[in-house]
């Protein structure tokens, strides 16, 4: 027989207001099994503890139920109270009897909150008398981490994980990191330059000896569980030894061949051998595989004639190598939209017409133009200047319906560097609203309008087409209720920032979720921002949203700061909710690996002593489950359970209805 | 076992049982809410937490019929806000082969309700409570279950 005490709790006047409490002790000291009853008005307070503490040792209880406030609030404090009176801590249960009874029901008679009272907890009496000892599940954890993207969320998750003493690998689809803010020119709100704050960063990155970039490299398979994570990375050929080559950048220089620069967004053009920009880290120049004439046909090979210590190879092939890891971070960046979606803006019919990005490449020291504002078709430096706002963003029919956020801040600094290296020049900025919350953003753009003499105009532009030599933008300027026609040089786009080509893929295989736009969710919103659904795996910048650089920063730095917590123990205690399978009745149907949305059930062969394989039954990985229980339900011969919430539990639950 | 109070209210009226199944992370905190705001609602339903709807064996939701509920409800988290990504999916999916089971068999499919309640959702709950146990009162006590399994003993099962 079951040695069972039940705690009422009158929470003050909270529950004894509309339930009876001493009423409710009393009748459920009639129930078989239950050797121990009180009411108590504050069993959370340390006094109620210690009476539960001494109530369970004085009368050898072997589990206990606390009807009180929510679970959600005090289930952690009476297991642990019941845990330090030598209890299994899951022996203890609790009802709920004020959120979701006293709270919710004013009857002053108290009639209908004992009654209901009293059904509660005879319900989780029965239920208890189901329960099983359980215990923390422990999993060893191996201290290194993958940081996925090596933009400036990367690089800090990396360099902030090196910092605190553990090994990082870094990778990154590009042969360099810096992602999309090595493509800068200025940063707002303070105009220092992009690459003059972000560049000690990379070299940092490339220096720490507990950081290994592992760059022009992708994940292509991510196998395991917080703590024992399995990455496979497939590292592109680059053609190229890294650990001979000296960055002497002499291949570059003699290479014949001449492509578009993916780099400089088509705004010049680079070799077939070539680093992405001059400041690359690594320092190792890649062989563009489809357009060199070497590798498809056997023509060439200058590069290899100069290279002095010989590290080019064009037999070189991709490899697959596998990481162990404990944690993951994914900070893969963003893209904009393509602009060929705006037509009607005239890109791609009118050369002009340019993106946000490729402005910061026009304006950037190290761009095409050397920092010069010139435009693309004649390379004349453009005399007035048109910005367009909201290019795709907050335009649920043609782009999409969130804002892009960054784009306000950083077409008033385009404003600005463009007054102040076009002298004389006049910039026109259509918008919809000014969206410049942060600090010092907001007189950031009144600075742009009030000194850079930016004109706003707050309306739509409705056509953009080519008339003598300059581009006629017509629009509306809503707040004199006027059409507007501009003769512009040049136009602006600021298009959305949008999720990654690719990024579903890769959600795929890390098992973590993305929204309709295909940007990553974070576990909560508010609470856990850079926590994923899948224990381990983190997040951090624009893969999740759009965001401007301190954000992405400061949670590249939240990321590490969990994964820094996870690596301070050598094991980590998880909740043992987690389902079980009877292996003498699973039939192998595998609905229950179907159903499961962690991937956490295996295959399991039984084998006979020769190692033969009998048969096969699913296996519940510990590490992985996060106790759902949809396995539960699919299973079609009842041989999974729910540890905590097993049939058992519940049917005995609902029979005491 | 069962050991539930009668289907009456201490002044004599009828009064309906109703059993909820709802999971951890979206109705049961939507429900607290309702609480810590000091709504009210019916005091009629008697909450059991699942982690998730889609741990919800349909054999529950018979169980609670056999045990003299009158009526059944299932709530979770909304189509995409499942804690566990997918859980509710399954829920619904087999909540529409259930359903069609239900029928066939002669229940009546008005004493069994599915929602979706997220955990900000408090008024949403107490409307719904108060809506299903007022029509399950108009329908009056589930007797009707009571003949099946009569019927089916008679017939040998």
């Amino acid at each position: 027989m079951p040695r069972i005490g039940v705690f009422v709790c009158q929470c003050g006047n909270n529950i004894a207001a509309t339930v009876d409490t001493k009423k409710v002790a009393e009748e459920m000291g009639k129930l078989p099994g239950v050797v121990y009853t009180c009411d108590y008005k504050f069993m959370c307070s340390s006094p109620g503890q210690e009476m539960l503490k001494q109530a369970i040792k004085e009368n050898k209880l072997d589990g206990l139920i606390v009807s009180a406030c929510s679970p959600h609030m005090h289930e952690k404090t009476f297991r642990k109270a019941a845990e330090a009176a030598g209890l299994n801590p899951y022996q203890c249960e609790i009802t709920n009897i004020r959120e979701q009874c006293s709270w919710v029901h004013h009857d002053k008679t108290k009639a209908a909150g004992t009654v209901k009272s009293i059904d509660l907890t005879r319900m989780t009496i029965q239920r208890l008398k189901k329960n099983q000892p359980l215990n923390k599940i422990k999993i060893p954890v191996k201290k290194k981490a993958v940081v996925i993207g090596g933009g400036i969320a990367g690089i800090q998750a990396a360099l902030d994980i090196a910092e605190g003493g553990r090994e990082v690998i870094l990778v990154e689809k590009e042969p360099s990191i810096g992602g999309n803010m090595a493509r800068l020119s200025e940063t707002f709100p303070t105009m220092d330059c992009s690459q003059c704050i972000l560049t000690p960063k990379m070299v940092e990155a490339e220096l720490n000896e507990r950081i290994t970039l592992y760059t022009y490299s992708e994940v292509e398979k991510v196998d395991g569980y917080i703590g024992n994570f399995t990455v496979t990375v497939r590292r592109k050929a680059k053609y190229v030894d890294e650990e001979r080559c000296t960055g002497c950048g002499e291949c570059i220089e003699k290479c014949p061949f001449k492509v578009e620069s993916a780099f400089e967004l088509g705004l010049s053009k680079r070799k077939v051998i070539y680093t992405p920009f001059p400041q690359s880290v690594p320092n190792v120049p890649v062989i563009d595989a489809p357009n060199c004439t070497k590798i498809q046909k056997d023509k060439c090979g200058a590069c290899a004639i100069v290279c002095g210590p010989k590290c080019i190879d064009f037999k070189m092939e991709d490899k697959l190598e596998t990481v162990e890891a404990g944690a993951i971070v994914v900070a893969t960046g963003y893209q904009n939209m393509p602009n060929e979606r705006f037509g009607e803006y005239g890109y791609g019919r009118i050369k002009d017409v340019i993106s946000g990005m490729q402005f910061e490449r026009l304006a950037s020291s190290s761009g095409p133009t050397g920092g010069e504002i010139r435009r693309p078709s004649d390379g004349k430096v453009p005399q007035s200047v048109v910005f367009i706002q909201c290019v795709g963003s907050r335009d649920e029919k043609k782009g999409v319906s969130y804002c892009s956020k960054i784009c306000c801040m950083y077409t008033a600094k385009h404003t600005k560097l463009y007054s102040h290296k076009v002298h004389g020049g006049q910039s026109y900025v259509f918008y919809m609203d000014i969206r410049s919350g942060g600090k010092r953003y907001e007189e950031f753009v009144r600075g742009a309008i009030e000194h850079d003499g930016a004109m706003y105009l707050r309306g739509r532009v409705s056509r953009v087409y080519e008339k003598d030599g300059k581009i006629m933008v017509q629009g509306a300027d809503t707040l004199s209720g006027s059409q507007v026609e501009i003769e512009a040089d040049m136009v602006v786009l600021a298009t959305a920032v949008v999720s990654r080509d690719g990024a579903d893929t890769l959600a795929q295989r890390l098992g973590i979720g993305y929204d309709k736009y295909k940007f990553y969710n974070e576990y909560h919103p508010k609470l856990k921002p850079v926590e994923t659904v899948t224990a381990g795996i983190y997040l951090a910048g624009t893969c999740m949203g759009p965001m401007d650089i301190p954000e992405s920063v400061a949670q590249g730095s939240a990321a590490a700061s969990k994964v820094l917590a996870l690596f301070s123990a050598d094991e980590m205690a998880r909740e043992p909710i987690t389902s079980v399978v009877n292996r003498t009745t699973c039939n192998a149907c595998w609905d229950c690996l179907t159903a499961c949305p962690y991937t956490a059930i295996e295959r399991e062969a039984i084998k006979d002593r020769q190692g033969n394989v009998v048969r096969w039954v699913a296996k519940v990985n510990d590490g992985v489950c996060q106790g759902c229980g949809v396995c539960v339900a699919a299973c079609r011969s009842k041989s999974i359970d729910l540890k905590g919430y097993t049939d058992e539990q519940v049917f005995a639950a609902i029979n005491a209805f | 076992m069962s050991g539930h109070t009668e289907h009456t209210t201490p002044t004599g009226g009828y009064e309906p049982k109703i059993m909820a199944f709802v999971c951890n992370w979206c109705t049961y905190a939507g429900a607290d809410l309702a609480g810590t705001s000091r709504m009210e609602y019916r005091p009629n339903v008697r909450i059991i937490k699942l982690p998730c709807t889609g741990r919800i064996d349909p054999l529950f939701i018979i169980k609670a019929f056999e045990n003299g509920a009158d009526g059944v409800l299932v709530s979770g988290c909304h189509p995409g806000d499942c804690h566990y990504t997918t859980g509710n999916y399954h829920a619904r999916r087999r909540w529409i082969g259930f359903k069609n089971l239900m029928e066939f068999a002669g229940i009546d499919m008005r004493r069994l309700h599915f929602s979706w309640v997220s955990a900000s959702e408090a008024i949403k709950w107490v409307d719904l409570i108060n809506k299903v146990t007022d029509e399950i009162k108009a329908l009056g006590p589930f007797m009707e279950y009571k003949g099946l399994k009569e019927k089916s003993a008679e017939q040998g099962e």
